[in-house]
């Protein structure tokens, strides 16, 4: 009786210690104080301003056209940062010397004026904030560049180094108390063997000798062994099925070696000039040859190369030989879903690195995202309704704030039905 | 409010409470049905196969999850600007089959098209189409059509073709040979002019043209009366009584989309117009007409002719001239009621006669002209065309043929070795022919047996025009390029004649010279052109129409000479048996015998499908010991002449005493898979009588049943609602002094305290005063569907509309007597009983003629919908828009939901009815053509999946998407179901009610107040409205037309 309550005094004790450690390091989390909201709506919608106009541009780890943003805050005070958002050039005639230093160095690149209000560059600085809190992505394949803004966990601010801290923390705490229990029980023992006056049954249970062959035959242990044995298995089991038609990372060789990365990226051709269908209807469509030869009826080599590109080639010989050319489909959609691109480009104003990634970087498309429904149903809870300017929504829009301050999301509005994929 | 005392019943076994049929009327699946096709008697599954089983699909899923299969994106080589994968296109266009009509629109995806609809713009066929126009589609895609000219039944080429047929008729030409090129109903002034074209190179050419179903005598009689072989142009919305004499013209005569329409429009019923028209109809079979009357007769074939004369003599008393000597007949007082009728509304009346009797035809003529109904109602300024074979060309034809005179002959799409009473002669006389060519698109009963078959394309491959009416032009337009090796009809006759021109050429060089030139307001011919082409229809301005002539007055008929001839012709009394053959709505004259949605289709009346059979009374039934239990039926000897045919026999409430009905349009041989072998051939019954083909038969018919069973698939007492009352109807009388007559307001039983805590009475408590559903809330749309029960006719395009647009299986013969047919919207027949509900004694014996009622039954996006609650796995689900959603991919098909419709609309997928051999009657899935026909945004479900009508949710979705693009609210314009849309009567009207535009809106003038919905609308009520499902789906009572008395 009298082990027992010691012990669990102690775990208390313990676990006390161990709230307040937490605590503690929340707290520390939210003193880095600035005028930076950290609001996650803020964050969200700061998001959804810096993809659609920032990104071309800027990344927040690493340089892209214009600087690495990370702690942009950091170096620049706010009002600095809003007037050159506003209008860079501005800043830089007025002869603002970090800023022409900047301009200098990447090579006079003129930075576009943007019409934000303050609010709104506060928005874009809480989002590149939180991410330059969150680190570097770590290399994967599937959620690299366009995956962040569907791949971030809602609400989890702490960073995952915290986590771990935590665990090895309790981890130590709990050997500790081991420790002492297994003191507590030699100490207890030794005591009662001292006092001499045990009937039998308790002598037999102070005789216990520790035997590790007893504890492994004993049911309690077979039946942790099974139950952890059995749950790997499982877990493994449902992990291996999830993946199964999941193409992430699928990047089948293309009848003809086109790159994404010299045309999207280097001749920066926007995407809707050969997926001409992506605004207008359900299939974005694989260009046709003819649209090709817009540019490749002069074009037949590549730059630089002195003589004619083999793969160009291939598109004169399909025309000449009227046989259509036979793309390998990257992205497939089970025929169950029904997906329709002018839904999310047109009406939503969805980039097509969201779902595609950066697809002007990649000399073979792959697919980079998972394109499961989890995938979709994940994106569908987040992503905010491009209800401005559409008439369509208005109501809707209305009939929302009057119950709810966050953004509309394109769940509030029946986006996760079956029946709106489904039929 | 009164209570409906009716009974409504949907079948003689359940009005008689058969015990077998009780026995399973409970059940939704019941289990004696087989699953094996009824060929495994032990059909449990061992352990052994469970493991095989399991083994397999676990080898199969870690294959499978090995490679995922590569699938190619194979783009346009030269995308065509006006294509965009993903995007619909729309063609005007025109389906033609003989004189059958319909301006339609063609929707294309990638190319292909996928579905037809009315053309809004037609003032010919009114916007709506029939079940035949919607199947067209399918037929394109047959397997069974010609893949390429053939020459004595061998594969050949186009110059070879010509050049051999060329030859002999030039030689023919040489030796004054006789050349007939035979053909249905010519509706194309152009195919007309390449005749012509034809004739003068080779002058011994006649032109021969039959109708299956004929109306050669009617025509004469025109000819007698007004000097022009025409039909006259019919307004039926300008009739306030119509009288008709087995003329089924809201189901197959002659123009029945524009009839069914023009008719529909008098039966509307709101605020502003509380008039509606009367029908009677006089006739043996029950037809679409006779179950729409106020007033239906049956009566013998045999007393038609006197029907008529009795009708014009009491004509002739109210109008004070001298009367006609004529017998009477025993259905005295029901014609003298609507002459009665008909004299009061002179001038906006209508009676028109299916009979093909000259006789009979002069008189209803006679009739018309007395009623003043000429340039009213009736328009002969503007004829119809849509029936021209003359018989007695055909015949001499036939005998010409038979004795070898004639050398040539080319069937122009045509097949009357089957669809001609003298099939059989012009089978043997075809041999004595030099040269036989048929243009037909497969090889039918007639190509079969021609040297030469130069197989036309399909409508929706050609070019071609129609004047269906004098003065209303319309376009047949391709919207494929053509799938075979065929050529036009038109342009193989071109090419035959020596013009190598193109049909294509020469119908543009004939409208340039001809229409375009004709008018003014269009001045260069390409822009005329293309509008015409874009609309499908063109009328030439007006001012060219000919003098409106009185030509009735300047007739020189002579009546007493007609009415003599109906006294010799016909018998007001008639002891033997009488047979009336009739076309069935969806087969028709038998030329889509190989459409299997159209086989497949249950006849409006009979419900049965994939056959013919003929139709009996009640009485001839109970005398002959014949019982339809569970559409098992005995099979019969029909004896004609001599001949014995054994025939199914199926119990007709409604059927006149002594007669017989049979559908024509079966027994084809050379159809194709789908066709062939079904039913029996009718078209060899139709004999002479009065000189003109008759579809009646008074004498020399016996019946007689057997002791076999024959099981016909009927799916009429397969949706039983337990002997509720379904059918809310009152009478015009009623319904003008209280709009909401008919209605039945059902109350629960709640205690008096209960009753006063709601505020309400006890007894008065309606059903969803006390519930317990939370209700749900819809933000953005609200759909729904009204559905007036006065407006449909029953004819069954919503069924087949929808089974294009949602890519419903067929199933076949077999699966339908199993009760698995699949059609998602399906139209109830309610017959009813003047019996009182409690009157088991009066019960006993079945009404003889009872009244119709046809109800489209559809899932009814219930509110409260008990299907998805019982769903384990959540497939079916609500949505915020007030859809019942169903997600195959996630139905695990325990039919549970099926089980708990209190409407019985859902349909369980039994097997994989696509790429399997067993269902090789599906065409539009088991072979890559059909395939073509599918309708890429929707699932095609695979076994083991519930399905059920969506709303056409892949409809609604991209209504809402085009408007969204365009930053606006989607109105009535952007969506519509495939039923609504269909339906040639405007009778399933489809909308948002949050939309207070909307016509579905204003029809049930829905008010929306604080969570508080409401249908102020009278005669709107729900199906089982006690249940509380709150459907999304209204019906407007039925209103009846008929004398105050005897409502």
């Amino acid at each position: 009786m009298k082990v027992s309550s010691c012990c669990w005094r102690l775990t208390s004790l313990a676990f006390t210690l161990l709230f307040l450690l937490i605590s503690n390091i929340s707290f520390a989390q939210e003193a880095g104080d600035s005028e930076i909201p950290s609001d996650e709506s803020v964050i969200s919608s700061g998001e959804t301003l810096f993809n659609n106009n920032c990104r071309v541009c800027h990344a927040v780890h690493e340089q892209v056209v214009g600087p690495a943003l990370n702690e942009v805050y950091v170096r620049r005070p706010l009002p600095w940062l809003q007037e050159f958002i506003k209008n860079s050039q501005k800043v830089i005639q007025g002869g603002d010397e970090y800023a022409v230093n900047l301009y200098n160095q990447f090579n006079k690149t003129e930075m576009p004026s943007f019409d934000f209000s303050n609010e709104e560059v506060l928005s874009i600085l809480a989002y590149v904030k939180s991410e330059t809190e969150k680190g570097p992505a770590v290399a994967q394949t599937t959620d690299a560049a366009g995956g962040e803004g569907v791949a971030a966990q809602p609400g989890s601010t702490v960073d995952s180094g915290f986590v771990t801290a935590i665990l090895i923390a309790l981890l130590v705490v709990l050997v500790l108390i081991l420790v002492v229990l297994g003191i507590l029980i030699s100490v207890v023992t030794k005591y009662i063997k001292q006092k001499s006056e045990l009937n039998e049954t308790d002598q037999e249970i102070v005789d216990q000798k520790f035997s590790l062959i007893k504890l492994a035959k004993s049911p309690g242990f077979i039946w942790i062994v099974t139950f952890v044995f059995t749950a790997i298995v499982l877990k493994t089991v449902i992990d291996g099925l999830l993946t199964v038609g999941v193409q992430a990372g699928y990047a089948p060789t293309q009848p003809i070696a086109f790159s994404h990365k010299l045309h999207a990226g280097d001749f920066e051709i926007d995407c809707n000039y050969c997926h001409t269908g992506v605004r207008i209807s359900k299939n974005a469509n694989i260009p046709s040859p003819n649209i090709c030869m817009n540019c490749h009826s002069g074009i037949n080599k590549v730059t630089g190369a002195t003589e004619s590109s083999k793969e160009i080639q291939k598109i004169y010989d399909a025309i000449e030989n009227n046989e259509p050319i036979r793309w390998v489909r990257v992205h497939n959609l089970p025929d169950l879903a029904y997906f329709n691109h002018s839904q999310h480009v047109k009406v939503g104003g969805i980039e097509c690195q969201t779902c595609h990634g950066p697809v002007e970087t990649m000399e073979v498309v792959q697919q980079s995202t998972s394109l499961t429904m989890g995938w979709c149903i994940d994106c569908h809870r987040k992503t905010e309704i491009n209800s401005q300017g559409n008439e369509y929504y208005d109501k809707l829009v209305e009939l929302h704030s009057e119950t709810s301050k966050d953004p509309m999301v394109v769940e509030d509005i029946g986006g996760l039905e079956c029946a709106k994929c489904h039929y | 409010m009164e209570k409906n005392k009716k009974l409504y019943w949907k079948g003689i076994e359940q009005l008689n409470k058969e015990p077998e049929f009780e026995k399973f009327l409970n059940k939704e699946f019941p289990e004696y049905l087989p699953i094996n096709g009824g060929k495994e008697e032990n059909s449990g599954s061992s352990r052994r196969d469970f493991l095989k089983l399991m083994g397999f699909s676990v080898a199969a899923a870690s294959l499978a999850a090995c490679e995922a299969p590569v699938r190619k994106a194979i783009p346009y080589l030269n995308k065509p600007v006006e294509v965009n994968p993903g995007i619909p296109n729309y063609y005007a266009s025109t389906y033609v089959n003989g004189g059958d009509y319909c301006s339609v629109v063609v929707k294309t995806r990638e190319g292909r098209p996928i579905k037809v609809d009315g053309n809004k713009l037609s003032k010919v066929s009114g916007g709506g189409t029939l079940p035949q126009v919607q199947a067209s589609v399918l037929s394109l895609y047959d397997q069974e059509r010609l893949p390429a000219p053939s020459i004595g039944g061998e594969k050949s080429t186009w110059e070879e073709i010509d050049n051999q047929i060329k030859t002999k008729l030039a030689s023919i030409s040489a030796k004054g040979g006789k050349i007939a090129i035979v053909s249905k109903t010519i509706l194309s002034p152009t195919t007309l002019k390449v005749i012509e074209e034809f004739k003068e190179n080779y002058p011994e050419t006649d032109l021969v043209i039959y109708d299956p179903i004929s109306s050669s005598g009617m025509l004469k009689a025109n000819q007698l009366t007004f000097g022009q072989r025409l039909l006259p142009n019919y307004s039926f919305d300008k009739a306030d009584v119509i009288v008709s004499f087995s003329a089924d013209f809201l189901g197959t005569w002659i123009n029945p989309v524009k009839f069914s329409s023009d008719f529909t429009k008098t039966r509307k019923l709101d605020d502003k117009k509380k008039t509606m028209s009367r029908l009677y109809a006089f006739e043996s079979n029950l037809s679409l007409t006779g179950a729409n009357a106020d007033y239906r007769v049956a009566v013998r074939a045999s007393k038609e002719g006197l029907l008529v004369s009795n009708l014009y003599n009491e004509l002739l008393k109210k109008a004070g001239l001298t009367t006609i000597r004529t017998s009477s007949v025993e259905e005295l007082p029901a014609i003298q009621k609507a002459a009665n009728d008909l004299w009061k509304a002179k001038g906006k009346s209508l009676v028109v006669s299916g009979s093909n009797d000259e006789n009979v035809q002069l008189i209803v003529n006679k009739i018309n002209d007395l009623l003043g109904n000429y340039g009213k109602t009736l328009d002969i300024t503007a004829p119809a065309k849509f029936r021209q074979g003359n018989e007695g060309e055909m015949d001499s034809f036939i005998s010409q043929l038979s004795a070898g005179r004639v050398n040539g002959v080319i069937f122009l799409g045509c097949n009357p070795v089957y669809d001609h009473p003298k099939g059989a002669e012009i089978k043997a006389g075809l041999e004595k022919a030099e040269l036989s060519v048929s243009t037909s698109d497969r090889k039918d009963e007639t190509a079969a047996l021609t040297g030469y078959i130069a197989p036309d394309h399909h409508y929706l491959e050609s070019w071609n025009d129609a004047e269906p009416v004098a003065g209303s032009y319309s376009l047949t337009q391709p919207v494929i390029s053509p799938l075979f090796n065929t050529r036009q009809a038109g342009e193989s006759l071109l090419k035959w004649t020596g013009n190598d021109q193109t049909y294509y050429d020469y119908l543009m060089a004939i409208w340039r010279s001809g229409l375009y030139a004709n008018q003014s307001d269009v001045l260069d011919f390409q822009t005329f052109w293309d509008k015409t082409l874009h609309d499908g229809v063109y009328t030439p301005p007006m001012g060219e129409s000919t003098d409106e002539t009185d030509v009735t007055s300047e007739s020189t008929v002579d009546i007493q000479t007609a009415i003599n001839n109906i006294s010799k012709n016909y018998k007001a009394e008639n002891s033997e048996n009488e047979l009336v053959l009739y076309e069935k709505i969806a087969v028709g004259d038998g030329t889509h015998a190989n459409n299997p949605w159209l086989q497949e289709m249950p006849d409006p009346i009979s419900k049965a499908c994939w056959d013919n059979y003929l139709t009996v009374s009640q009485s001839w039934a109970e005398a002959n010991g014949v019982k339809m239990v569970e559409a098992k039926s005995k099979l019969g000897v029909l004896t004609i002449d001599g001949q014995e045919i054994k025939v199914p026999i199926l119990v007709q409430p409604g059927q006149a005493e002594g007669t017989f009905g049979l559908a024509v349009g079966y027994g084809r041989t050379s159809a194709g898979k789908v066709g062939n072998g079904i039913g029996i051939n009718a078209y060899p019954f139709i004999q002479k009588n009065n000189n003109y083909y008759s579809l009646a038969r008074f004498e020399g018919i016996q019946v007689v049943a057997t002791d076999e069973i024959y099981e016909i698939a009927q799916t009429q007492t397969h949706h039983t609602f337990m002997g509720r009352a379904v059918i809310q109807e009152a009478n015009l009388s009623e319904y003008q002094k209280d709009p909401a007559a008919g209605r039945e307001s059902i109350h629960i039983a709640t205690s008096e305290a209960l009753a006063r805590e709601l505020g309400l009475e006890k007894g008065e408590v309606p059903p969803g005063a006390l519930t317990l559903w939370k209700g749900h809330e819809y933000p953005n749309h609200h759909w729904a569907m009204a559905i007036d029960l006065n407006s449909c006719t029953g004819c069954g395009s919503c069924t087949i509309a929808c089974q294009a647009e949602n890519n419903v299986p067929v199933v076949g013969k077999q699966e339908v007597i199993n009760r698995r047919e699949m059609h998602w919207i399906r139209i109830d027949r309610y017959y009813s009983s003047d019996a009182p509900k409690d009157d088991r004694l009066g019960l006993e014996v079945p009404s003889s003629n009872p009244e119709v009622t046809f109800m489209p039954m559809l899932c009814q996006q219930c509110n409260n919908a008990p299907c998805e609650t019982v769903c384990p796995v959540a497939a079916t689900t609500h949505s915020t828009e007030g859809l019942n959603q169903m997600t195959y991919n996630r139905c695990i098909g325990t039919r549970y939901c099926a089980n708990n419709c209190p409407y019985k609309v859902r349909r369980f997928n039994w097997f994989k009815y696509h790429d399997n051999k067993q269902f090789d009657t599906n065409l539009p899935m088991n072979n890559d053509l059909g395939k073509m026909v599918l309708n890429p945004d929707v699932t095609v479900r695979s076994r083991g999946v519930m399905e059920k009508c969506t709303f056409c949710v892949q409809r609604i979705q991209a209504g809402k998407l085009e408007a969204k693009k365009e930053g606006r609210r989607p109105t009535d314009d952007d969506i519509n179901t495939a039923c609504a849309s269909a339906c040639p009567t405007g009778g399933i009207v489809f909308g948002d009610l949050k939309d207070p535009n909307s016509e579905v809106a204003k029809l049930l003038k829905f008010k929306e107040e604080e969570k508080f919905q409401k249908v102020e609308e009278p005669r709107a009520y729900n199906v089982l409205e006690e249940i509380n499902v709150k459907p999304n789906i209204w019906y407007f009572t039925k209103i009846r037309n008929k004398d105050e008395k005897l409502a």
